[in-house]
């Protein structure tokens, strides 16, 4: 099948994509960290927006969503760390384990799971207190630390979202006063800084200028060492570059999943080449 | 530029049109408000001295001032924005953050809205009946209360349109570190609207420290110096309105002096509040 549709030029999928796709490297054997196993998602209106999402996302490894606005690549992530549970009526049915465990489960300690699964959201969200509370505010709701060990970690986690140089002498200024691309380097830094295990990125770089995008993807691309990531994107490029996998999700089910390189070169669904190659989203 | 086009020149011959209609009401508004603070330093400054500030009311005829009603106008309303606006905004807060469309929490706020414009008149004779005829004795109490119930509506609504301006993705980001849901509305919510919850508080002071009716039936008035809460207690809308109704001319000068104080310190706290509105914009 793929013989056929790739024998005009203008078929090959993504060729920049390719070009640019992340080194490779081996994530196959990494262990599975959160799956999701027959996910139905319900908007308050009885509206579905997920249908039968089965994946796997592996740990220390970067899972892109891609798809048109409104496929449900949003609402997936959402039900990851179980955001959707702040508005009454929407609901889940089906299984997403966390190393094992049901996070649906109504008995779930929210609190608790979303302190494991920290979550960037697609316009930056600094709290209106300083770059140090920024940090700390997290920090605080489940550790106590000294002065001097909060300091270390604040600092820790600056470094990690590669934004301590930038702010180390403003440490005491308001986080609003940076630009865009920093505070959502700083919101980076305040979900790595509670230690969590699986992080959600819904569009980290959408509302950010060039520069800024290359620095957070350097960002992802280096936090998957440490990480599993999810990341939502609207960008074929940014999924290609940064992600080892990547889910084509369509009309809130999940068209292709599979290993990035081959979903941007050699897709086996019609659909997914078709959103690859810009023909439609 | 000049267009000679007919359709854009008629354009700006109705927009011409309307522009002088716009300036001359404007210039009406301000033209009413000037006259009435020249008016009032006109007459007021005159009788403006230190005795106004360190003599009680006197007996028609005789030298005073108005220390003692000036100590009431602070007391009661102090007194009364003590007891409203902690009142005011956990009501507020409840009715924005967790009554946000509930039957119950609709109807409250539409009461709100009621008593918001509930005639300052009804309140006095409400408190009235149930403050001072119980009693038998105006006293500063009743008139604080009064004031209060005049001020809760005010801050309860202001609260709510603060804590409605709060971007939801500043909650979410809260609750996404794991944050339990009081935190989030203590250390995020209420910080994110913290100047322009304080902006109510203020604007609620202006508005109560000018009431005359509501305090005429409870805290009434008393011509001699009197700190004591239980008793009645002097206050300058009360004797604005009894000394420029009488016909002796010094007690009518002190009325004047009366209401430039009061135009003073409400002009004062309007200021205050726009400044502290336009830093936390």
């Amino acid at each position: 099948m793929d013989d056929q549709t790739m024998t005009h030029p203008a078929d090959h999928p993504a060729t920049d994509s390719v070009a640019a796709l992340k080194p490779r490297r081996s994530v196959e054997d990494h262990p599975v960290k959160l799956e999701v196993k027959g996910l139905n998602f319900f908007y308050a209106n009885n509206h579905q927006a997920l249908t039968d999402i089965n994946l796997s996302l592996r740990d220390k490894a970067v899972t892109a969503f891609i798809g048109p606005s409104g496929c449900g690549k949003s609402t997936l992530l959402r039900v990851l760390n179980r955001m959707y549970d702040l508005y009454p009526g929407q609901r889940a049915q089906g299984e997403v384990l966390l190393d094992g465990r049901n996070i649906l489960a109504p008995k779930e300690d929210l609190n608790v799971l979303r302190a494991k699964v920290g979550m960037v959201f697609q316009k930056p969200t600094p709290f209106p207190m300083s770059i140090y509370e920024n940090i700390a505010f997290g920090i605080r709701l489940y550790e106590k630390l000294s002065k001097a060990e909060m300091a270390n970690r604040v600092e820790a986690a600056l470094r990690e979202a590669a934004l301590w140089d930038e702010v180390k002498d403003k440490l005491h200024q308001s986080g609003l006063g940076l630009s865009g691309g920093q505070q959502q380097r700083l919101c980076i830094a305040r979900a790595v800084a509670v230690k969590p295990e699986v992080l959600l990125m819904d569009e980290p770089a959408s509302a950010l200028d060039p520069i800024s995008t290359a620095k957070i993807e350097d960002l992802i691309t280096r936090l998957a060492d440490d990480y599993c990531i999810a990341i939502v994107t609207h960008n074929m490029q940014q999924a290609a570059r940064t992600s080892d996998y990547t889910a084509f999700m369509y009309l809130g089910e999940i068209v292709e999943f599979d290993r990035t390189e081959q979903i941007f070169t050699a897709p086996k669904n019609q659909k997914t080449n078709d959103y690859v190659t810009g023909r439609f989203g | 530029m000049t267009t000679h086009n007919p359709i854009t020149r008629r354009r700006h011959r109705r927009n011409r049109v309307a522009m002088v209609f716009s300036i001359f009401a404007t210039a009406v508004g301000l033209f009413i408000l000037a006259a009435i603070l020249w008016e009032l330093l006109w007459q007021g400054l005159g009788g403006l001295n230190m005795k106004v500030f360190t003599e009680i009311t006197p007996p028609p005829g005789s030298d005073g001032g108005l220390s003692n009603a000036i100590y009431g106008s602070i007391m009661l309303t102090l007194v009364g924005i003590a007891i409203a606006a902690p009142i005011g905004i956990l009501a507020g807060t409840y009715l924005s953050e967790y009554a946000r469309g509930s039957k119950i929490g609709e109807a409250a706020k539409f009461i709100n809205d009621v008593l918001l414009s509930a005639p300052s008149i009804i309140v006095g004779l409400f408190i009235n009946a149930i403050l001072v005829v119980p009693f038998g004795t105006f006293s500063a109490w009743a008139g604080a209360v009064a004031l209060a119930v005049i001020a809760l509506p005010v801050i309860n609504r202001t609260t709510q349109d603060m804590l409605a301006l709060v971007p939801n993705t500043l909650r979410e980001a809260a609750a996404a570190l794991g944050a339990p849901r009081w935190k989030v509305l203590v250390f995020i919510v209420w910080r994110a609207a913290k100047s322009g919850i304080l902006t109510g508080v203020l604007l609620a002071i202006a508005r109560i420290s000018g009431e005359t009716a509501p305090l005429l039936f409870t805290s009434f008035g008393n011509q001699f110096w009197s700190t004591d809460m239980g008793k009645p207690m002097a206050n300058l809308p009360v004797v604005i309105y009894q000394f420029a109704m009488s016909p002796y001319s010094d007690w009518q000068r002190l009325a004047w002096v009366g209401a430039l104080l009061i135009t003073s310190a409400i002009l004062f706290l309007n200021i205050l509040a726009r400044s502290l509105a336009a830093r936390s914009r």
